[in-house]
């Protein structure tokens, strides 16, 4: 990654959290830094600015993965292995980011860290694959065989996660907005009564960690090529 | 008569990052025997899996054609035979019910039974036909392999230490069997054994090639 | 061709498995194990049957998990996968051993089912048509998903506890799924409400199988 847009990143998601923490919540705004007071949800709706796009990046990455495994088996050369493995182990960094942030909020707006609620279930299945995905790659000595074997389970993994988009809401009632128990949010998650400023800084804040994420990768790759040509010294001495 | 050729390129296999083989290239028509040589763990077992299709080398390509038309890399299966110690037969099953299997998920024509027979009786071990392949020694357990590798009569019959296991009415049967099928097909064998050797046109061996490779 | 050849591949493990009753035996004994365990933990207790039918879920998972990695495992060890892909084209030894494995978890699930029937009294099924249907299809998606999984898990080098961990969340819809049936069976709904439910496991189904068939070479040829 560029120089430049190193330290963009850095300026900007600072920006982005202290906006977030320290923008004051009025019941009726003012100013352009004042957010709107939503009740029900109080100064605990500023988690969305971190909550949400943790859990987005913790997607992207999932899928990162996924992508590079198909490419791997396209074309055999383990350079996409690396890819894929350090996109899943960022992803599942992000993944408990994701279950953390949620279970606290969770905790002071519904009452329990954990509640089964749809997107709860889904996220925590996510980690689920993840931890089933690292565990099978640690049962395999050998290199290719275990970047086949990995990408095959992660595409495996791919294809069940849309039938829990249709299979959650069925099971079990809905915290989340957006979910099919909730009469005021209908739509995703970003339309709920989100005011202006509030809503460029939660864009603001999503752009951020998924560059953020990019950057994160980018190193995580060069640890690793870094790591397996160093092994492949020793080897052959 | 099919005009059969063997072609091998460049191949090259890497077992975590370790090189196990590099820049393998050979041709062969058909009529002739070749021999892999090797010192113990210097990947002649590596190389028969792959130039057999079960196992895909890191680089090169391995090319075999019938006829003038080439058959695609992992689907030549149909024309080969292997004989080798890590290929097994099914324990709970007798000779018969073994070769029986063989033959229809080859989907062998009719005579199929004659063949079978004959092999068999060749190998010395058609009276032991009806016994489950657990109670075989394992000379009798490396002659059955034998049945079901020239089973379907395979154009390209490799073997990797084809006497192993074997006494000395075995081996005399498996060296009938490498004299036919250099006549009309083509005969690969991995081993360092002297008598096997005398069977080859020509001695191939890994070792060289890796030296001049570095 | 290909149809013939999965068949052969498919009475092959049948009498395989009849000769050396790997699977078959101890996969009895283990649904008699864990069915007196919930009958014992039961006592004189009422459960609800949303409870039981999440139970008899867990039950037939499990059995499942201890069963359908048998196919490709013994190839493995014993040394014989190699002679199968000399014999065969990819595609027919995945078929062969799908159908395989639906035939033995059927087997099971129908047992379990019955078991459960008999020896649970507060399990009452009231719409028999959805309870059975469920098992079908539900055994179905559950040998669809753990012949690929079986596929892998033979490959690497601790299979035992793998394939559970590998499993369960790709199987997690299904069951969840399988569940909700159930309990519509016990609720007494009508055939036409759990539709819903049976489109989801057959294209649950559905979806498993094609993407195995996909990706099966690479496991397979490696």
């Amino acid at each position: 990654m560029k120089l430049w847009l190193k330290i963009a990143v850095s300026v900007w998601l600072t920006a982005v959290i202290i906006a977030g923490i320290a923008f004051p919540m009025m019941r009726v705004p003012e100013t352009w830094y004042h957010f709107p007071f939503i009740p029900g949800l109080e100064e605990k709706a500023r988690n969305i600015i971190f909550h949400v796009p943790i859990s987005w990046a913790t997607v992207v990455a999932f899928v990162m993965s996924m992508i590079y495994g198909i490419i791997y088996l396209k074309k055999k050369d383990i350079d996409y292995d690396l890819r894929s493995v350090s996109s899943a182990s960022l992803g599942l960094l992000l993944c408990v980011l994701a279950t953390v942030t949620g279970a606290i909020w969770a905790k002071f707006n519904w009452g329990s860290f954990w509640n089964w609620d749809p997107r709860q279930t889904s996220i925590f299945i996510l980690l689920l694959i993840y931890g089933a995905y690292f565990v099978l790659r640690s049962a395999i000595d050998e290199e290719e065989r275990r970047a086949t074997l990995s990408s095959v389970y992660s595409i495996i993994a791919g294809v069940t996660v849309p039938f829990f988009i249709f299979v959650m809401p069925r099971i079990m009632s809905g915290l989340h907005p957006g979910s099919l128990g909730d009469e005021q949010g209908k739509g995703p998650v970003l339309e709920f009564k989100m005011a202006t400023n509030m809503l460029m800084v939660f864009f603001a804040s999503l752009i951020g960690f998924t560059v953020l994420y990019f950057w994160m990768y980018t190193l995580k790759v060069r640890q690793m090529r870094i790591e397996r040509h160093v092994q492949q010294i020793t080897d052959s001495q | 008569m099919k005009k059969l050729t063997f072609k091998s390129e460049n191949i090259a296999k890497l077992y975590n990052r370790r090189v196990i083989l590099d820049k393998i290239s050979f041709s062969l028509s058909e009529g002739t025997a070749f021999a892999i040589t090797g010192k113990n763990g210097s990947g002649k077992s590596t190389l028969v899996k792959i130039l057999c299709g079960v196992l895909s080398p890191t680089r090169g390509t391995v090319e075999f054609s019938v006829s003038g038309t080439v058959v695609p890399y992992p689907d030549y299966y149909p024309h080969i035979g292997l004989v080798s110690p890590y290929l097994n037969m099914y324990e709970e099953f007798t000779a018969e019910e073994n070769l029986a299997f063989i033959a229809k998920v080859r989907g062998l024509g009719a005579g199929w039974n004659d063949r079978r027979d004959m092999l068999l009786k060749e190998f010395g071990i058609y009276d032991h036909r009806k016994k489950e392949a657990r109670y075989y020694s394992s000379g009798m357990k490396q002659r059955l392999k034998y049945c079901a590798a020239l089973l379907h009569e395979p154009s390209l019959l490799v073997l990797d230490e084809p006497s192993s296991n074997l006494d000395r009415y075995g081996i005399d049967a498996v060296q009938k069997f490498m004299e036919l099928q250099k006549k009309s097909g083509i005969l690969m064998f991995a081993t360092n054994d002297a008598e096997d050797l005398q069977f080859a046109d020509t001695i191939y061996n890994i070792e060289d090639v890796k030296q001049g490779s570095r | 061709m290909i149809a013939l050849t999965s068949y052969h591949i498919f009475v092959k493990e049948f009498v395989s498995e009849f000769r050396t009753r790997y699977a078959l035996n101890a996969l009895l004994m283990f649904v008699v194990t864990t069915l007196s365990i919930i009958l014992f933990s039961i006592g004189q207790e009422s459960p609800s049957s949303d409870v039981l039918s999440g139970t008899l879920w867990i039950v037939i998972f499990f059995s499942a998990m201890s069963g359908l990695s048998r196919t490709f495992v013994a190839e493995e060890e014993r040394g014989t996968s190699l002679t199968l892909r000399l014999l065969v084209n990819a595609n027919a030894v995945y078929i062969g051993k799908l159908l395989y494995n639906f035939a033995l978890i059927l087997v099971l699930s129908l047992i379990i089912a019955v078991a459960y029937l008999l020896f649970i009294n507060e399990f009452g099924v009231k719409t028999y048509e959805i309870f059975w249907l469920t098992i079908l299809l539900g055994s179905a998606g559950l040998a669809s998903a753990s012949t690929i999984l079986a596929a892998i898990i033979a490959k690497a080098n601790t299979k035992g506890t793998l394939f559970p961990v590998l499993a369960f969340p790709i199987l997690l819809p299904l069951l969840l799924t399988c569940i909700n049936a159930t309990k519509l069976a016990t609720e007494g709904a009508f055939l036409a409400e759990a539709m819903q439910e049976f489109q989801i496991l057959i294209s649950f189904t559905v979806v498993m199988i094609a993407t195995s068939f996909l990706v099966f070479d690479f496991v397979w040829k490696d």
